[in-house]
């Protein structure tokens, strides 16, 4: 739990070029996830990363609500980005603000690029994500985990969606920013790949970065979500081979 | 248009059951769910539980932040609690603000709290009249698997049975110190399907279910809270059957909300 009153800057790269939980300056924090663990949703996806704890949800296709979003030629992808009272230091109001709005728009529109939506005219594809512990990078927790409900809904989508935020703290291009480096560093650069065409579907950036390290940046993000579309995968097969044995409960 | 027939017979098929005394789920009427009890989920808050009955899951939260105390309990914190229904947890629930069902489940998890004085909220009282801490009580149900009651008052009192006041965070004491859990209530929900009476109904129960009630009851015999739910009704006997039956599932669930082995 951090500090309410006066906030001391953290050394945030040591000259060994340790970061503040040790990690070096292209290194992911661990990452657990575990694909479908609601009963009741379509597809379901937990992550943990890091101290983050962010669960998804899909629903549908099925029918849309509000029934003025429905489109005639493809499915709408409705997401819904909330975090819960508690998952934050100091208690965060329930309800909608501007912030979850946005991370829920640019999370729908970069699913909207890779789900083969045009297969299910007139329909919603509801995608939930609830941070029920953030530590920095929630939205692309929540977008793996989101990715992963997709995929264990068994909508068809041209690929996985890995994620991650690169940055820069201490005067270091750094992947997979944690709190301390998020409120103190110097940029975030949250994004999203399609590792098959080796595009960004998602991408934000905060702060201030010269080109040369931008370059850098965007460089080690996609090796970064090079590494978590592997923990996804392997994910989903750990779900998948676990229902394909005689006699589990799927 | 098929999740509205076959809620209609499995409707049928639940009530038809109910009559040679049998469940979907081969539960006798008197048999609850497994149970489990995980508190310290959520490192963010000052306390939490998940907890899951069945196939329904109950992540609740406890933050505290100074405050000021109501005008007409000067020496007294303050204690809220909030249920949020999120659609994530079903395909019945949508986005958007409270809706009466998540509302009822607060304010009925609100009254077992208050009532059986399971925090003594004068001592959450820092000055009197213009400083206490505010204790809010958050419900996140993840799966509604049913009876969201009795899960969202189990995860509520296991959050609040190992919460910490973060008196030095906020600068008000030397140290944190374990927020005092005082009373332990317990909600245990029947549903009505046809003559049976049957304990912790599932999602299906509930849709086939001719009433709803819910009887808290806390350790040292006294019935705390009680709510009458969904279209249907009871008789003054049937009450009396349900609160006996409610002190006996309290017992145990309480063992489990205090993490003493049940």
């Amino acid at each position: 739990m951090g500090s309410v009153g006066a906030k001391e800057v953290p050394v945030l790269l040591s000259p060994e070029g340790l970061r503040i939980d040790g990690r070096r300056v292209n290194e992911l924090r661990p990452i657990r996830i575990t694909a479908g663990p609601l009963k009741h949703a379509d597809g379901s996806a937990f992550v943990e990363w890091g101290q983050n704890k962010v669960m998804a949800a899909v629903y549908g296709p099925r029918e849309v609500h509000p029934r003025h979003l429905q489109q005639n030629t493809k499915a709408v992808i409705q997401c819904k980005y909330n975090m819960a009272a508690f998952s934050v230091d100091e208690r965060k109001r329930p309800g909608l603000d501007r912030r979850s709005q946005e991370i829920s728009k640019v999370i729908a529109e970069a699913f909207d690029s890779v789900v083969f939506a045009e297969e299910f005219p007139r329909t919603s594809i509801d995608v939930y994500i609830e941070v029920l512990q953030a530590n920095a990078g929630t939205r692309c927790a929540g977008l793996v985990a989101a990715s992963v409900a997709l995929a264990d809904a068994g909508i068809p989508m041209a690929d996985l969606l890995p994620a991650v935020a690169v940055g820069k703290a201490g005067g270091a291009i750094i992947l997979d920013l944690k709190k301390e480096e998020d409120n103190f560093g110097e940029a975030d650069l949250p994004m999203a790949l399609v590792p098959q065409s080796g595009r960004l579907v998602l991408l934000q950036m905060e702060g201030h970065m010269t080109r040369e390290e931008l370059s850098t940046a965007l460089d080690l993000g996609v090796q970064g979500c090079r590494q978590v579309y592997e923990v996804m995968k392997q994910a989903l097969r750990d779900r998948y081979a676990v229902a394909a044995e005689p006699g589990a409960v799927a | 248009m098929s999740d509205e027939v076959t809620a209609e017979i499995l409707t049928t098929h639940i009530l038809d059951l109910a009559g040679q005394g049998k469940r979907l789920d081969g539960r006798s009427a008197d048999e609850y769910r497994p149970v489990s009890v995980e508190p310290g989920f959520v490192v963010t808050a000052d306390g939490s539980a998940l907890v899951r009955i069945g196939d329904t899951s109950v992540l609740s939260g406890i933050k505290l932040e100074p405050g000021k105390p109501f005008p007409d309990t000067p020496n007294a914190g303050v204690l809220t609690t909030n249920a949020e229904l999120i659609p994530l947890s079903s395909p019945v629930f949508e986005p958007g603000p409270p809706q009466p069902g998540a509302i009822e489940v607060s304010r009925v998890v609100d009254r077992a709290i208050r009532a059986a004085e399971t925090i003594d909220l004068t001592r959450l009282c820092v000055t009197p009249g213009e400083k206490s801490w505010v204790c809010y009580v958050d419900i996140h149900v993840l799966d509604h698997g049913g009876n969201l009651i009795d899960a969202s008052l189990l995860a509520a009192l296991g959050a609040l049975a190992h919460a910490t006041v973060p008196a030095k965070r906020f600068g008000i004491a030397e140290a944190d110190y374990p927020l005092e859990v005082h009373h332990y209530p317990i909600e245990c929900t029947f549903v009505r399907l046809g003559e049976a009476i049957v304990v912790d109904p599932t999602f299906d129960e509930e849709r086939a279910a001719q009433g709803r009630i819910t009887v808290a009851t806390d350790e040292t015999g006294r019935i705390v809270a009680m709510q009458k739910g969904l279209v249907g009704a009871f008789s003054p006997d049937d009450v009396k059957a349900v609160v006996e039956r409610a002190f006996a599932h309290g017992d145990r669930l309480r063992r489990l909300a205090r993490g003493v082995e049940a």
